[in-house]
């Protein structure tokens, strides 16, 4: 299959991250990466012959081999791009909290979003917990599912604790909207801890039909689905069930491509994003799953 | 002289007691006989503040809401005062709120991450509402660290800067020592949260006061988290007796101690073996009753899960990993067999 070429736009820590990602990719092409200064990640992408501006999008949006544009920046500038990314025929991937297109949860709903012009990536604590509330949803049902994700401190940049809101928000919708519970809740806690923790996610979900067989077996091929394109997704604790209530418990440990290891709430954001443009990318040239 | 003000928190750290349970006919009983006692500040939410109740913190049988309400409904002088932990809670929380009566909110972090409260303590300010920033499990970080993440919550705006000793692990002169840095460099006033679960939760608050804090926080009859607060009718009593007036009554919240909070209490606030481990091990007061639980359910000496909980330096609001840990010591007792 011929790659599909890409671009990276905000080359800050995730977005450098991505640039490493991609570039191991069997399926997508990095051809710019666009910034607003001279930085490590405009370096690195240098380094790599990759093209680079850093005096706006024009260059890239004019090439028209760049078919997926990955947005690393924020949600203003996301909300400012957006529609040029779409007049210029390329599909967004956006990994800001703006969420100008539906929430994408890789191995829950990507099948269906592959018409969109513009996909949004949630959250870290989304991508690690809604695979794990739809499993027990489709297994037993969701009247209410409740997210704990617990963070390194070192790896909660300003944009999240400047508005850690958006964080709960945001997580708790797409708990409901993706993960398909009735009613949705998201907590998060920064921990300080040194050395630092790897992120931790605990997954309660209130079923209709406790069917402790049936949400095991889903819940285990869930952890397997989602470890496929998140090499660090772990299980830490097993589906337990008591009453009605399921807890499960996750762990995500990042790759350390550029960020380090215990920034699996990082890593997942662009692991799920390479997932997702790589799946996009089967579907240009006409091929189903990877 | 410079009164003591006193923030009780028998309707919000003493909610963890009651496991949340609290009628708003409880809350309204008790908040009246706070309000006639003279009480300064009257904290209501859910242990774990404002939207706290939940699968993780426990389900509270009545909404914060409505608490709120009911209080608002019988408190004349004391402001009603609410509390919320950024990522448990959001801003609307605090709209919600103020629209219910609250005069004053207090906003909660870890004592390392005051900045994820920046935004809701300038919402606080916005909304009018009198603004605590407040930083809790203060006994594991420096009294310089504690100073930089209190400089950040006063920068914010907060009218009082609270240090907490979330997990009742502090003896007194490390209060002192600390409260004493704040109030050395900080502009706005100072106070202190107090646990009693190495018994020195009044003690730790005199020596707040020796070193310049000018807010307490007390619950009646100790009513908290671990082994609960100051007791505060103990703690008026005392301050008389320490030469520091407070706007409160004594003989009136002693009263309202025994005649309106000791009938609903539903466990004995005693330092009892795994109260006395989180002091012992510096681990955050509300785990104590999801300790227990988990021991239970798992087959283990709560002991050793809070234990390895202090091990893992969990932080408030972790208590999720109650059931990690307890699990982990199941798998290891199972294989051990």
């Amino acid at each position: 299959m011929k790659k599909i070429g890409v671009a990276i736009v905000g080359p800050g820590n995730i977005g450098t991250d991505l640039l490493f990602k991609i570039r191991r990719s069997y399926f997508l092409d990095l051809k710019w990466v666009i910034g607003i200064q001279e930085s490590e990640g405009i370096q690195i992408a240098k380094s790599h012959g990759i093209k680079t501006n850093i005096t706006g999008l024009d260059p890239m949006l004019e090439d028209s081999e760049v078919k997926i544009v990955f947005d690393a920046t924020s949600a203003a500038p996301h909300i400012a791009n957006a529609p040029l990314y779409k007049a210029a025929g390329k599909i967004a991937i956006d990994l800001t909290p703006a969420a100008v297109g539906p929430y994408v949860v890789p191995s829950v709903n990507i099948d269906k979003l592959t018409e969109e012009p513009n996909i949004n990536m949630v959250t870290c604590g989304g991508q690690a917990t809604v695979p794990i509330v739809y499993a027990v949803h489709r297994a037993a049902g969701a009247e209410y599912a409740e997210i704990v994700a617990c963070i390194a401190s070192k790896s909660a940049g300003p944009g999240t604790r400047q508005n850690i809101d958006e964080f709960t928000q945001t997580t708790a919708n797409a708990i409901c909207k993706v993960g398909g519970a009735k009613k949705g809740k998201a907590i998060i806690v920064l921990n300080p801890a040194e050395p630092p923790i790897i992120m931790t996610n605990t997954i309660y979900v209130k079923v209709e039909k406790p069917d402790y067989q049936a949400i095991e077996k889903s819940v285990l091929e869930m952890v397997k689905q989602v470890g496929s394109y998140v090499p660090g997704y772990r299980l830490r604790v097993p589906p337990l069930l008591q009453n009605d209530v399921v807890t499960v418990i996750v762990e995500v440990e990042g790759k350390g491509d550029f960020l380090p290891k215990y920034s699996g709430n990082l890593d997942i954001m662009n692991c799920a994003a390479l997932a997702a443009g790589e799946r996009l990318a089967a579907a240009m040239s006409g091929q189903r799953g990877l | 002289m410079q009164k003591i003000n006193i923030v009780d928190t028998t309707l919000r750290d003493g909610s963890h007691a009651v496991s949340h349970q609290f009628t708003v006919e409880q809350v309204k009983n008790v908040a009246a006989g706070l309000d006639q006692a003279g009480m300064d500040y009257i904290e209501i939410s859910h242990g774990d503040g404002l939207s706290g109740s939940s699968q993780n913190y426990g389900w509270a049988l009545c909404s914060d809401q409505d608490r709120l309400r009911g209080a608002a409904e019988v408190i004349k002088n004391a402001s009603l005062t609410v509390l919320l932990i950024p990522g448990i809670g959001t801003i609307e929380d605090l709209e919600m709120a103020k629209e219910n009566g609250a005069k004053a909110a207090r906003v909660a972090t870890h004592v390392t991450e005051a900045d994820i409260a920046e935004q809701h303590i300038k919402f606080s300010k916005k909304l009018g509402l009198t603004t605590f920033g407040f930083l809790m499990m203060s006994h594991m970080e420096s009294k310089a660290k504690i100073l930089e993440q209190a400089k950040l919550l006063e920068s914010y705006g907060s009218d009082v800067v609270y240090m907490a000793d979330s997990a009742g692990a502090m003896i007194p002169e490390e209060v002192r020592e600390k409260i004493a840095e704040l109030t050395k460099n900080l502009h706005v006033p100072v106070g202190f949260h107090a646990h009693n679960n190495l018994g020195l939760g009044i003690a730790n608050a005199l020596a707040a006061v020796d070193a310049g804090a000018t807010y307490l926080d007390g619950s009646l009859r100790g009513l908290g988290a671990g082994a609960g607060n100051a007791q505060t009718e103990v703690l008026i009593g005392v301050l008389e007796k320490y030469n520091q007036p407070t706007n409160i009554d004594f003989y009136k919240i002693v009263d309202a101690a025994e005649d309106i909070l000791a009938p609903i209490a539903t466990r004995p606030q005693i330092i009892d073996k795994s109260a006395l481990m989180l002091g012992y091990a510096g681990v955050y007061s509300s785990f104590l009753i999801h300790t227990e639980r988990a021991a239970k359910r798992f087959n283990l000496d709560p002991r050793d899960i809070l234990v390895e909980l202090g091990k893992r330096k969990m932080v408030g609001g972790q208590e999720d990993m109650i059931i990690d840990v307890a699990y982990n010591l199941f798998q290891q007792k199972q294989t051990e067999q």
